[in-house]
């Protein structure tokens, strides 16, 4: 007998706006085992499941789908982990509408499985069963290997290699591990004990960490090759770029990274009980529409700002951002901007910003994205009232790196050049992967790169002797 | 965790603070800083390298105690440690051969101008030191100088040493002593680098500056240190922090560093250098 489906995904329990934008918790508080059930009942175990080609890492999806509905938790979370050494991430911040869910036959009439929900689900009853299961590990093959950079993309490759009896070593420019992770992405949004549990397991693999360490400046790559047999390059895109428009100096004027890592990384949103301050504006403006932006826009509301502002020179369907933070950003109560130009920042007389004059745009012919673009509406000038502007718009590898090592092939925007199936540079014995070699992406691309990575170099150091 | 080996204060108000970090001296050069976080819930600040002993893996920095985190750093004692301690970070200080160059210290810059004037004298250089403060008591390190420098000239606002006044009576100062330096180095806090960058420039000598804007991760990801150099935005961890004080903007740097002053309490404003900032 076919079943019935409900058509809809079972809801995700969230704190109220009016209560959330009040605090930095958690905002989606995540499934039951109830509602877990009920959920991964939806799911038709395709034969054929299209699902799973949507996966940048291929998780076996209708297989832990189904443990679930079984109530076998812990075969569930086996299955996750066979591809993906970072559920509890993943489930949170995955594109899935672009990836998973995107391919998911029920999409066709009804709501997709909600595969990303379902696999944070397991995740944090693995978290909470408090036993978390350690792969078999290999014994020491006495190959070293560093790795550079400890986001997705460095994480995963220290891990995989780990198992595999490499002695990883794994340095991190900041004080604290798990690149944006840690002081990008809100605590709203993914809380840091998540990061820093994944963090742990990581080291509790024999990986050994060094922060505080960087490559390019405290030590060369090269310098490091001296003592590691290869080394991964997994130093992300963080360098900010700004709107290039007068005014960018002005005081209160950021970039997304800075005011992100005030709030994160310095936990400014604590201050003064920490030392990093960051100013509480009233009306704050961001530029941009993706993930990064509606992350400005909301933690600036959550620091008490009477309005925030999202300023974007397209319209709604072309935000970049995961459709269910601008659901979240709009319940908050940030404010759109659509089809708005940001031209000139306007400052005061001590040089702190007071307005923005920005400029309508409307919607043209289809360029070269299949994007409609916009184009600017003549005499459509005005200024909106602004005490903070955070830049958004996107972030290019930095360049110490590529500038401390010679013979490391870098394309036009910064990124190191990598091969896309097995991360290898230009380098003997350099491999890259992640950020620093698509610019900003998505951190399941970032681990899928990882992942290519760590195989590619256990062929490679395995298939030689060591001299 | 690093380890303070020293900490001491050696004038009022100023700290002599040497940490066991090898990793930094390895590749440690006349002009990076370092970045130094006192505790676990403090600012990263971001602190000038004034020596180091590369045989012993320690590096020496000089601090003005002047809001938290200097005042936290001011309490810690020998055998403490600190949870950050990175680098080193910034480009160096372009050592070659210029002829004759005069380095000039103020406040803690005293102590950050001092491997710069050792490496030129290293490099050939015939070196000249101008060590200015408000007053006698709050100069130091004359002695490391003297070994390096040909001659070492003081400038004191109250005349308690060395010439009387304003770092404004370079130009004179350059004449009386029959100087003609083909570069000046300037360190110290950002009005006398500016004022020296004023003076200098009608002379045409080029004139290096170490500039000290609000920093947080010192690596190029944030762009708080963000300043305009010849009319272009130039991050000075890593673009600088030596620029060329005649290009810099200085109308625009001295209001980018009071950002956050409202929020800052400085304790000790008022003692010490008090034309700090
Ligand atoms: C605010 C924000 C929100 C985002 N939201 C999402 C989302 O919802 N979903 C999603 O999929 N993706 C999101 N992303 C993108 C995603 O976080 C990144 O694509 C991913 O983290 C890239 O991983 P990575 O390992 O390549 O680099 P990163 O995560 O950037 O990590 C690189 C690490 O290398 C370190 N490093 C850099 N240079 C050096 C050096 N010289 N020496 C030593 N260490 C160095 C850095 O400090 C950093 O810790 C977001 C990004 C931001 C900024
Ligand atoms: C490249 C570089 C090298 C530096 N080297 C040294 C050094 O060798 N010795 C030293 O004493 N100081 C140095 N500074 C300045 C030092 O970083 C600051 O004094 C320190 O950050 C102040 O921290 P705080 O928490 O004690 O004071 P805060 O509470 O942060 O600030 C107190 C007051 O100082 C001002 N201030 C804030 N940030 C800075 C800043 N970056 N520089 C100066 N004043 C600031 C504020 O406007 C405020 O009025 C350097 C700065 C840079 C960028
Ligand atoms: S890792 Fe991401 S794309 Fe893959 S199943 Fe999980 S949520 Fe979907
Ligand atoms: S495509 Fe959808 S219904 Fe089919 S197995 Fe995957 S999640 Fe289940
Ligand atoms: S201190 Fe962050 S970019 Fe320079």
């Amino acid at each position: 007998m076919p079943k019935t489906i409900a058509p809809k995904k079972v809801p995700m329990p969230k704190q109220e706006p009016f209560e959330r934008i009040r605090n930095f918790d958690e905002v989606a508080l995540g499934f039951t085992p109830e509602l877990a059930r009920r959920e991964a009942e939806r799911c038709l175990a395709c034969k054929k499941p299209y699902c799973v080609e949507g996966c940048p890492v291929g998780i076996d999806i209708p297989r832990f789908i189904k443990h679930i509905a079984e109530g076998d938790f812990k075969a569930g979370i086996k299955t996750i982990k066979e591809r993906n050494a970072l559920p509890a991430v993943c489930g949170r911040v995955c594109p899935q509408e672009e990836q998973c869910e995107k391919h998911c036959v029920l999409g066709k009439k009804h709501e997709p499985v909600a595969i990303g929900r379902l696999e944070r689900f397991l995740a944090d009853w693995e978290a909470a069963s408090g036993s978390i299961e350690k792969p078999d590990i290999a014994p020491s093959n006495d190959r070293k290997v560093a790795v550079v950079g400890s986001g997705p993309a460095g994480i995963t490759v220290a891990s995989d290699l780990a198992v595999l009896g490499y002695a990883v070593t794994m340095y991190e420019a900041l004080h604290e591990a798990g690149g944006v992770l840690t002081y990008g992405i809100p605590e709203f949004r993914l809380p840091k004990s998540i990061v820093r549990r994944e963090v742990e397991y990581v080291r509790s693999l024999g990986v050994k960490l060094h922060l505080d360490y960087i490559v390019g400046k405290t030590r060369t790559v090269d310098r490091l090759l001296k003592d590691f047999d290869a080394v991964f390059i997994g130093a992300g895109a963080g360098l900010p770029w700004f709107l290039e428009i007068p005014g960018e100096n002005l005081n209160g004027v950021y970039s997304a990274n800075e005011y992100l890592t005030r709030c994160n990384l310095m936990k400014g949103f604590r201050f003064p009980a920490c030392d990093t301050p960051l100013k509480r504006a009233r009306r704050v403006a961001v530029f941009g529409g993706g993930n990064v932006a509606m992350d400005a826009a909301r933690t600036a509301l959550r620091l008490g700002a009477d309005e925030s502002h999202i300023v974007y020179r397209r319209s709604r369907k072309e935000l970049p951002a995961r459709l269910e933070e601008v659901e979240n950003a709009e319940e908050e109560g940030v404010i759109f901007d659509y089809l708005t130009l940001p031209l000139r920042l306007i400052g005061d007389e001590q040089g702190w910003l007071v307005g923005i004059e920005c400029q309508r745009m409307e919607l043209g012919e289809p360029d070269a994205s299949g994007r409609r673009r916009p184009v600017p509406v003549k005499g459509s000038e005005f200024v909106m009232e602004a005490d903070a502007s955070i830049c958004a718009i996107g972030n290019s590898p930095n360049p110490l790196i590529p500038m401390t090592t010679p013979g490391l092939t870098i394309g036009k925007k910064g990124n190191i050049e990598a091969d896309e199936e097995t991360g290898r540079t230009s380098r003997e014995n350099i491999w890259a992967g992640g950020d620093v070699v698509t610019g900003a992406a998505t951190v399941i691309s970032a681990m899928g790169a990882g992942r290519k990575a760590a195989k590619s170099i256990h062929e490679r150091l395995s298939g030689s002797k060591k001299p | 965790m690093y380890r303070i080996i020293e900490r001491r204060m050696i004038v009022p108000n100023l700290h002599e603070l040497t940490v066991e970090a090898p990793q930094v001296t390895e590749s440690v050069r006349p002009g990076n800083f370092v970045i130094v976080r006192p505790d676990a819930d403090g600012e990263r600040i971001p602190l000038s390298v004034a020596d180091w002993d590369a045989e012993a893996g320690t590096v020496t920095s000089i601090f003005l105690q002047v809001g938290a985190s200097t005042s936290k750093l001011a309490r810690r004692r020998p055998g403490d440690t600190i949870p950050t301690y990175a680098g080193p970070l910034g480009q160096e200080t372009e050592i070659r051969k210029y002829g004759t160059v005069l380095c000039v210290g103020g406040c803690y810059g005293i102590g950050s101008v001092y491997p710069v004037a050792r490496a030129l004298r290293e490099a050939g250089n015939t070196v000249i030191a101008l060590l200015e403060a408000r007053s006698s008591y709050l100069l130091y390190w004359q002695d490391k100088f003297r070994s390096v420098a040909e001659r070492t000239l003081e400038l004191t606002r109250d005349g308690s040493a060395g010439y009387k006044g304003h770092i404004t009576r370079l130009p004179e100062i350059l004449t009386l002593e029959k100087i003609a330096p083909d570069l000046i180095v300037a360190n110290g806090c950002t009005l006398q680098m500016m004022l020296v960058s004023r003076v200098t420039k009608p002379l045409g000598i080029k004139t290096i500056v170490n500039m000290n804007p609000i920093m947080i991760d010192g690596t190029g990801m944030c762009g708080v240190c963000r300043l305009t150099v010849a009319g272009k935005t130039k991050f000075a961890c890593v673009d600088g922090p030596d620029f060329d004080g005649h290009e810099v903007d200085w109308e625009e740097f001295l209001k980018r560093r009071k950002t956050y002053n409202p929020e800052e309490v400085h304790p000790l404003r008022k003692s010490g250098c008090a034309s700090h900032f």
